[in-house]
């Protein structure tokens, strides 16, 4: 296994909340990328961001280790939650948050921060 | 055209859908809205009927043919 899956394995298996996406949170650089962050903040998630567009090598690891082939991709305690769509269809319909609590506990939302994990060199901001 | 080969491809992995259509978003032939509506999904999570989508689509998302992809889904009960 490559460092780069290790770390993505990492991200999803440690962080509570995990959005892959094409930027970074302050500079977003796609469309459904950008419904997916907007959906998990209105249910006041604590996003953990992994940008892929810094190397190709991202996406392909990525895609192997979720089965899931387009960008973003939203993991909730480990599990694959999915798309942009889906995301923002069960942000709409209340299920979001339901989720959220379900498998982070009712407090999920207190202090929530976002940071960014850069799965190429290991580090975070 | 694009447009065709996905709608194509989704009534073979959906021949019953009721409902089905491919729009090209941006008329750039790369960002599509897909909607199907099918018994497939009767009973699946969303997560799986979008998982069924993708593989109908998987050509296409690989080859690059398709940069975005939204997607629609619902059963028929």
């Amino acid at each position: 296994m490559t460092e780069v899956s290790e770390r993505i394995k990492d991200t999803i298996e440690n962080e509570p909340v995990v959005l892959f996406m094409k930027g970074t949170p302050q500079f977003v650089m796609c469309g459904n990328s950008d419904r997916a962050l907007r959906a998990l903040r209105e249910a006041g998630a604590p996003v953990t961001a992994v940008d892929v567009l810094p190397d190709p090598s991202i996406r392909q690891e990525l895609q192997e280790v979720s089965g899931w082939p387009t960008i973003p991709q939203v993991f909730v305690k480990g599990e694959l939650v999915g798309g942009a769509d889906i995301t923002q269809e069960l942000a709409e319909s209340g299920e979001l948050r339901k989720i959220l609590e379900d498998k982070l506990g009712p407090g999920y939302a207190d202090g929530a921060e976002e940071q960014v994990v850069d799965v190429l060199s290991g580090t975070r901001a | 055209m694009a447009v065709e080969k996905l709608e194509s491809l989704l009534r073979d992995a959906f021949p019953d859908a009721p409902a089905l259509s491919v729009e090209d978003r941006t008329g750039g032939g790369d960002h599509f809205q897909v909607t199907v509506e099918s018994p497939r999904f009767d009973g699946l999570p969303l997560l799986e009927q979008h998982r069924l989508v993708n593989d109908a689509l998987a050509e296409p998302l690989r080859d690059g043919t398709i940069h975005e992809l939204r997607i629609k889904t619902k059963g028929t009960t």
